[in-house]
């Protein structure tokens, strides 16, 4: 009875610090949706381009792993802006399912031009961390700094919208698009912004993710719908609702897993999201 | 200080508005009227930047300023409030106001300068901001005095006020007007004034413009308009004897 406490124990730990990542990829698309009122359906594509870029940087060219991060998260902040650009911004006025059909298209694109570029190949980037062994519990250093690295983006982007001056327009302008030019902001630059700071939040995911996982074309079909149905849950738009809602569907999947099967795992956590969209379907923290 | 020629704005086959023009002098207060429909707000989006006129010209202190962007207009420095007051619900008072001084100036201004500027246009109407006080709380009179500081902070040399005795009760009315009396005589600050209420309108403006059907049919003194037959007959109806009453007993506070 006593060793299946803590391993019991042990998957709950695992499901925080899954949580805190999740929480992270979630903040990215919430922040895009909340200021800019479009969903990049395609955001763990982008992320998917920031992994193969720490993997190539890092392991094909040799370079130190945190200049290969740094670079991945300025590449898909740069993609971000790109994406607002020539994508987002000609539909901005459209119907909503335009735009979802849209950055859907893009999403096809990128791993479409994933697989021709690279291959279908899963790359290993073969850094290898220890683990933290406290009593009989073990829980992967990867992990562990990959949740702590989330924590404190996560911190430092509440800081940015809560103290400056930028950050409260970015907050203004979520709440009403259309006044903030009276004011003398204007909301393209606020746009473009944003898609910037979207885009540097899934190149640091990105960066968190390639040290567990292996990267691969289609690896956003496993994060996208993952990180959409956690900002769905938490209430779109809404940033604490979705860093709530990570934490639940990270735990749904880690206990889950441990009772049944890993897959069971996301099995629970699907169903309690469709269960949740018939019984609160704006959100655990939705307005409407 | 404001000219406007021949200005046009037409929506698919609907003329909103059809070659109006008329001058405004710096510290004057216009009386802006009409009928529900008759082009007062997409006048005042046309001068606001929302809307690019589909002919004519606004010239804005010498400078053409008919097609520029609303944040461009904000910054050559006109302010525009709304009917319904829209405020930034989840930022605080004073964090609505600061935003519109830190961003709604033409040249570059620091944080505690903008402070400071929001600070005195909340002194200035008369809103409590002290304790970062939130939004939820305001009623229909401090949101519409939230409203009007948050134009004022962005240093208008122009105000383009929106109806703003809407949804006040008649004290409140009379602050709302001797607000903008005090916004002029504080800030110097010109001022056309949209308003569905008549009486005190005509107790403070110094003149008057009526729309109708997107046209200037009336424009002259309070009282000269008041007695325009057209006026009465397309807008003032039944109420024109009130109205007469209040333009001829214009308190001299209105004046300078």
């Amino acid at each position: 009875m006593q060793i299946f406490d803590i391993f019991l124990l042990e998957a709950v730990l695992n499901g925080i610090l899954f949580g805190g990542v999740l929480a992270l990829l979630a903040l990215g698309l919430n922040l895009i949706f909340g200021v800019i009122d479009v969903v990049w359906i395609c955001y763990a594509e982008l992320m998917m381009l920031g992994m193969y870029c720490v993997f190539f940087l890092h392991k094909v060219h040799g370079l130190p792993l945190v200049a290969a991060f740094g670079a991945a998260v300025v590449l898909v902040a740069f993609l971000g802006v790109l994406l607002h650009v020539l994508v987002i911004r000609p539909v901005l006025n459209s119907e909503p399912i335009n735009q979802l059909l849209v950055t859907g298209g893009v999403l096809t694109f990128l791993q479409a031009a994933a697989t021709l570029a690279f291959g279908i190949d899963f790359r290993n980037l073969g850094v290898s961390m220890p683990s933290l062994a406290v009593g009989e519990i073990s829980l992967p250093w990867s992990r562990i700094s990959a949740a702590l690295t989330a924590l404190v983006a996560m911190t430092a982007l509440y800081v940015f919208l809560k103290k400056t001056y930028l950050g409260t327009a970015i907050r203004a302008i979520s709440q009403d698009r259309a006044i903030m030019p009276l004011m003398g902001v204007s909301p393209s630059r606020i746009y473009l912004l944003t898609s910037a700071i979207g885009g540097a939040l899934a190149g640091l995911g990105a960066c968190l993710l390639v040290l567990q996982y292996d990267v691969h074309p289609a690896i956003g079909l496993t994060f996208g719908p993952l990180t959409f149905m956690v900002c769905v849950l938490g209430g779109l738009g809404n940033m604490l609702g979705g860093f709530i809602a990570a934490f639940i569907f990270a735990q749904l999947i880690a206990v889950g897993g441990f009772y049944f099967h890993l897959e069971w795992g996301y099995v629970m956590a699907f169903g309690f999201f469709i269960i949740m969209m018939f019984a609160r379907p704006q959100g655990i923290l939705g307005a409407k | 200080m404001l000219n406007v020629q021949a200005l046009t704005k037409k929506f698919g086959g609907f003329t909103a508005v059809s070659s109006i023009s008329f001058d405004l002098a710096e510290g004057e207060i216009l009386g802006l009227i009409g009928p529900n429909g008759s082009g007062k707000s997409t006048t005042f989006n046309l001068i606001a930047g929302l809307y690019a006129p589909t002919a004519g010209s606004i010239r804005f202190q010498g400078r053409e300023i008919g097609g520029l962007s609303a944040t461009q207009v904000c910054h050559a420095g006109i302010g525009r409030t709304f009917q319904i007051p829209r405020p930034f619900r989840k930022l605080s008072v004073i964090e609505n106001v600061t935003l519109a001084a830190y961003y709604g100036q033409a040249g570059r201004v620091s944080e505690a300068e903008a402070r400071r500027q929001a600070a005195d246009a909340l002194d200035l109407i008369g809103l409590p901001h002290a304790r970062g006080e939130g939004i939820d709380g305001l009623g229909a009179a401090a949101l519409k005095k939230l409203e009007m500081a948050r134009a004022l902070a962005t240093q208008p040399r122009l105000l383009l006020a929106d109806e703003s005795l809407g949804g006040l009760d008649e004290a409140e009315m009379e602050q709302a007007a001797d607000m903008l009396r005090m916004i002029r005589r504080e800030r110097n600050i010109t001022i056309i004034w949209v308003e569905h209420i008549m009486g005190v309108l005509m107790r403070v403006v110094d003149r008057v413009i009526v729309l109708d059907h997107g046209e200037i049919i009336s424009a002259g003194l309070p009282a000269e308009v008041a007695a325009d037959p057209k006026v009465i007959e397309v807008y003032l109806g039944s109420d024109a004897a009130e109205v007469q009453e209040h333009a001829r007993g214009r308190d001299d506070g209105a004046r300078r």
